[in-house]
């Protein structure tokens, strides 16, 4: 088990400097400059000199090579020192704690609420292969790997934050009120948005195992000892479909990220999707650098408590033993 | 003898693409209480079908169990159910052990909770003492230390282990008949003859009628006091298991028996098979099944069906050389 986690420690840290070379190369070599957020536009102001803009470089660690530029930042990151953001002037690690609360609640509601929806909805098509159901259970899963996030949350806000007025359409909370349905209140649309894909992946995941399961010979076995339809359901094939969603899970945080980062800026959720949309378009490099570095993390412990919990729950797999 | 279970004219069909594969075409025989019958023949002869009607284990659709089947247990029409009839009369007085022990095992649950779960479903007895039931069958079907083996999962036995707690689930609850589904075929040689000197002492012990499908004639011989022999989905040939070896009359079993290797055979004499290979059950040949293999076979073996002859107290075979007309064919 030690062995196990140290190694996938050494994994994880190596893909990480991967992870941050390359995403600091995109963003070096990437068209823009941060120091565009500072003048004034060229018609009407003044230009600033090439002393001026050299200076402005300097004091913001812009001047040197890529090389130079990348140690400096890492070697200050490993340190604890994630640098500070170009545009609030505030430290990024303070930006991005104060911004977590509210993904981690968008990101963590929706993946509940997709496997809620998934679970149920696998098992019944999985088990009424091919009939009516299985084929609108489909259908729906169809449409929601294929529908992009942002389409469906413009819709869903013209629909029932405009059209009915019964959900706010953007933001976290109303000014002035203080209250934890309110704030439920702003989630939901976002909350389905975002869950909308994994679930859709969940469910045609689901099925599938459901349907090799029921084929499996143990099946006939729990049949021949005179167990019912529903005990076989529930008693037998349920655990040994579930086992292989859980690696699926840690595989979809991925998705989860991402999509975060699309649906937090449709509906203005105050998260560190909107920080890293906003942060992007400034060129605000140390904060897009902490946010790339930090759902990297999120993504790989996602993947990294997968497997633990999968060993965990899985008889057969012994973690750490060969 | 009592008799325990009569199949009567069982005929089982499976719908597919291609058509219908008629699996099973009219098989009778019966089964006395505590005795031990073995039914032989190459994969594809209709035994797993017949074996998996007789537990109710067959999915209709695609399978069809065609009209004027019976199957009688105790006097009841089986194939008359209801779905909860079908409940109780599964493992409870009938069990099967499946081929691949590996397979048939859910591998995510121990052992214990697989056999206690079954004790539990058909009598009313706690938890605790399912789970002193599982470890007494355990014990009875010859694993050691079976406090320890309860709370193990089936990937943590072996392949022989494995198939006998297959056979300790299936003894639950004390059925009255046993289906052995090749129970040996996935196993190593040396613990093949474990296994059914094991089902083989269950049967004397408990007086427990057995099924044993297998297509392997060497191991019936020591089990089975009788010997159903079917070919593309009938039955040619039944009857004791000295008719069998010492008197057989179909030419299939004969061919069947010639390919045994026997130990005391010379060295250089070359092991015999049966060419060809069994006829497409999708459309049946109109004579007898084996007419194409066979190397006595007659006209009237391919444009007719052989009628059943019946010998000595019940040896029955199903070959046009025991027509009178024929006499003069086969040297009797």
């Amino acid at each position: 088990m030690k062995k196990f986690i140290t190694k996938r420690f050494l994994q994880m840290m190596l893909v990480w400097v991967l992870v941050s070379i390359i995403s600091f190369s995109v963003i070096f070599f990437a068209p823009g400059d941060p120091l565009y957020m500072y003048m004034t536009p060229e018609a009407t102001g003044r230009k600033l000199t090439e002393e001026e803009l050299q200076a402005m470089r300097e004091s913001l660690g812009l001047d040197g090579t890529a090389v130079e530029q990348y140690t400096s930042w890492a070697t200050k990151m490993v340190q604890g020192n994630w640098g500070i953001s170009l545009t609030t002037k505030e430290p990024v690690l303070n930006e991005i704690l104060k911004k977590l609360p509210a993904t981690i609640g968008l990101m963590g509601a929706s993946l509940i609420l997709s496997l809620i929806v998934a679970i149920p909805l696998g098992l019944i098509a999985g088990t009424h292969k091919n009939s009516w159901i299985d084929n609108i259970i489909s259908a729906i899963t169809y449409v929601g790997v294929s529908m992009p996030a942002f389409w469906l949350g413009i819709m869903l806000i013209i629909v029932f934050s405009m059209q009915l007025g019964w959900l706010p359409s953007s933001g976290m909370r109303t000014i002035g009120v203080v209250s934890n349905w309110d704030v439920i209140k702003h989630g939901i649309l976002p909350a389905i948005v975002l869950s909308l894909n994994n679930m859709a992946v969940f469910v045609r995941y689901i099925r599938s195992n459901t349907i090799t399961q029921m084929e499996e010979e143990y099946v006939q076995t729990a049949l021949s000892k005179g167990i019912g339809k529903r005990g076989i359901m529930y008693g037998h094939v349920l655990k040994n479909c579930m086992l292989p969603v859980i690696t699926t899970v840690g595989s979809r945080f991925g998705t989860l990220v991402t999509g975060s980062f699309i649906v937090e800026s449709v509906f203005a959720w105050p998260g560190l999707g909107t920080l890293g949309m906003s942060s992007i378009n400034n060129r605000d490099y140390p904060m897009v650098m902490g946010i790339t570095m930090f759902s990297c993390t999120i993504l790989l412990l996602g993947n990294f408590l997968a497997d633990l919990l999968y060993g965990i729950a899985d008889p057969r797999i012994k973690i750490g033993k060969e | 003898m009592e008799k325990l279970l009569q199949v009567k004219d069982l005929k089982v069909s499976f719908h597919s693409y291609a058509g219908e594969v008629q699996s099973v075409r009219g098989v009778s025989f019966d089964v006395g209480v505590g005795e031990a019958v073995a039914i032989v023949g190459e994969s594809g002869c209709g035994k797993s079908v017949t074996a998996k009607t007789i537990m109710g284990l067959i999915q209709t659709p695609p399978g069809e169990i065609k009209a004027g089947s019976e199957i009688l247990f105790e006097g009841t029409n089986i194939l008359a159910m209801t779905e909860k009839e079908w409940a109780q009369y599964r493992g409870a007085s009938c069990s099967i052990v499946f081929q691949d022990a590996l397979a048939a095992l859910n591998p995510t649950l121990t052992v214990g909770r697989q056999i206690a779960e079954k004790v539990m479903l058909h009598t009313k007895v706690s938890k605790a003492d399912a789970y002193k039931e599982a470890e007494r069958l355990l014990t009875l079907v010859g694993i050691p230390n079976p406090a320890k083996r309860v709370k193990q999962y089936p990937h943590e036995f072996s392949g022989g282990m494995r198939q006998r707690v297959m056979i300790a689930i299936a003894l639950a609850c004390q059925p009255k008949l046993l289906i052995a589904d090749e129970p040996t075929t996935a196993l190593d040689v040396t613990i093949q003859a474990d296994i059914i000197d094991l089902l083989k002492d269950l049967q004397q012990q408990l007086n427990m009628a057995v099924i044993l499908i297998t297509h392997d004639l060497g191991i019936v011989a020591d089990v089975a006091k009788k010997i159903v022999v079917m070919y593309s989905g009938k039955v040619v040939e039944k009857g004791s298991n000295t008719d069998i070896f010492y008197r057989s009359k179909h030419p299939y079993t004969q061919a069947l028996l010639r390919a045994v290797p026997r130990l005391d055979a010379d060295e250089n004499q070359e092991l015999e098979s049966i060419e060809g290979t069994p006829p497409n059950l999708i459309a049946p040949p109109v004579g007898c099944p084996f007419s194409t293999r066979c190397k006595e076979c007659m006209n009237i073996c391919q444009t007719q069906e052989p009628p059943e002859y019946e010998f000595e107290d019940g040896h029955i075979c199903r070959c046009w050389l025991y027509h009178e007309f024929a006499q003069g064919n086969k040297e009797a």
